[in-house]
């Protein structure tokens, strides 16, 4: 069940592809932007360079979150899931590691924009792309539970960045902080607490998450 | 679904007046009978409210989250109307925590702010609150909105802990939590009895919020018929 309902997800973010090209120059445009707040200062711009890569992939995310549930709102197809003899926590969770997918991969695409335009380069690619894979499911998990709340709503755009910011903070400075451990070096050895910080509070929100879907979509 | 009963009685008022009670004893103790403490002088008078803030705006908002659950196995619209009224009151208070931290701060730190633990964590939680304020405005129906918000409650209070550590971890200038045990025996009349002039205030606007809640969902819910031949008798 949870392998259709994440086939089903992924053969829509497929088909809709092009939409993700556009997040990725949304999220481009942000980095060369944030780049202005701080003028052509090189070595400040490399030692901002991870916190403005997070925000730049948070605020790409709210437009990826909130599009991941625009279909299921035409022609009332969420109604049509729900119908199905299936557990509601299959859907959630095929759309979550979708939607983990899809941010992961724009995050890794983000990557060469910031070495490019901060100078932020790395060697130690492997734990870079592990540290964007437990961040990306820290904004995945609780961003799916409410872009579901906030696709019926009127006020959707408005609503899912209030509700989401608040609550991914502990992530996002996970996240910010072990990013920028491995672009300027990591002379005092914390790299190790902030990833597992980060897994803590992937491991918390997917599960809590799943579990509080059910009630969330019913009717 | 059934409609929460409207409880009509006098209780709320007699927590709000015994609680208006305390805190102005506990004010004129605080501002003119406890001695002016060594380094900070007067300025340090503002624990006692400063603390009793934070105390019940935590008591307030752990209120809402056993609401939140206590709704989402019951689904007893009471516990929504108590859910609503507690964390306006809990943010009320976390807003207030952040405002006289902040005058504090001044004097005492030399700046308004600080990336402290305790002192960010209370920002996020406020905007995370404020957030579920927002969500049940924007939710017409009542019982989708109380269960959202059941829900995002739930989600918000777990991560209190959470970003507290992370935080902590991150940076860490605030005086250590300022309790009896922390400070000395004369400050304790003045902030006991604000404690719990603010804990019975509290206790009193929870309760009459939630009556206004209690009311707002009942003409919500009712037919027109049933609220017309309520104001027939009322008539």
């Amino acid at each position: 069940m949870l392998a259709a309902a994440l086939r089903k997800e992924l053969l829509l973010q497929w088909r809709t592809r092009g939409q993700m090209m556009a997040v990725l120059v949304f999220g481009a445009t942000a980095l060369l932007l944030f780049s202005f707040a701080i003028g052509p200062d090189a070595s400040a711009l490399r030692t901002f360079s991870a916190g403005f890569l997070w925000l730049g992939l948070l605020l790409s995310s709210t437009l990826t979150l909130a599009e991941s549930f625009h279909s299921e709102m035409e022609n009332r197809a969420l109604e049509g899931l729900l119908l199905l003899p299936s557990d509601p926590r299959a859907l959630y969770y095929g759309k979550a590691i979708a939607n983990w997918l899809q941010l992961t991969l724009l995050g890794i695409a983000l990557v060469p924009v910031m070495v490019v335009l901060y100078d932020a380069g790395t060697t130690q690619l492997l734990k870079l792309l592990g540290i964007i894979i437990l961040g990306a499911a820290g904004l995945s998990a609780p961003g799916t539970l409410y872009a579901g709340m906030t696709a019926q709503l009127k006020a959707k755009q408005m609503l899912l960045p209030l509700l989401l910011f608040p609550l991914i903070v502990p992530a996002l400075l996970a996240s910010v902080k072990a990013t920028s451990l491995v672009i300027l070096g990591d002379p005092m050895d914390q790299l190790n607490a902030w990833i597992t910080l980060l897994a803590a509070f992937d491991l918390i929100y997917w599960s809590m998450c799943g579990l509080l879907y059910g009630r969330v979509i019913e009717e | 679904m059934e409609l929460p009963k409207i409880q009509t009685n006098k209780a709320p008022y007699v927590f709000l007046a015994i609680g208006v009670l305390l805190l102005s004893i506990g004010s004129y103790v605080g501002l003119f009978v406890a001695p002016a403490e060594r380094y900070m002088g007067n300025v340090q008078r503002i624990m006692y409210v400063h603390v009793p803030c934070a105390w019940n705006g935590l008591l307030a908002i752990t209120f809402a989250f056993v609401c939140a659950i206590v709704f989402l196995f019951s689904g007893d619209f009471r516990w929504d109307t108590r859910l609503e009224a507690s964390i306006e009151v809990g943010v009320l208070l976390a807003f207030l925590l952040c405002a006289q931290g902040s005058i504090w701060a001044k004097p005492t730190w030399g700046v308004w702010w600080d990336w402290d633990p305790r002192l960010t964590t209370t920002a996020v939680l406020l905007f995370a609150f404020l957030g579920i304020l927002a969500l049940r405005r924007f939710v017409d129906d009542p019982v989708k909105r109380a269960i959202w918000s059941s829900v995002a409650t739930i989600i918000a209070y777990v991560d209190v802990p959470i970003i507290y550590f992370s935080v902590r971890w991150w940076n860490s200038l605030h005086q250590a939590q300022s309790t009896t045990n922390t400070v000395s025996s004369q400050f304790w009349p003045p902030l006991r009895l604000n404690a719990f002039g603010i804990l019975f205030l509290m206790i009193g606007f929870i309760m009459v919020r939630s009556r206004i809640a209690a009311y707002r969902l009942r003409n919500e819910m009712a037919s027109p018929i049933a609220v017309g031949e309520e104001a027939g008798e009322l008539a």
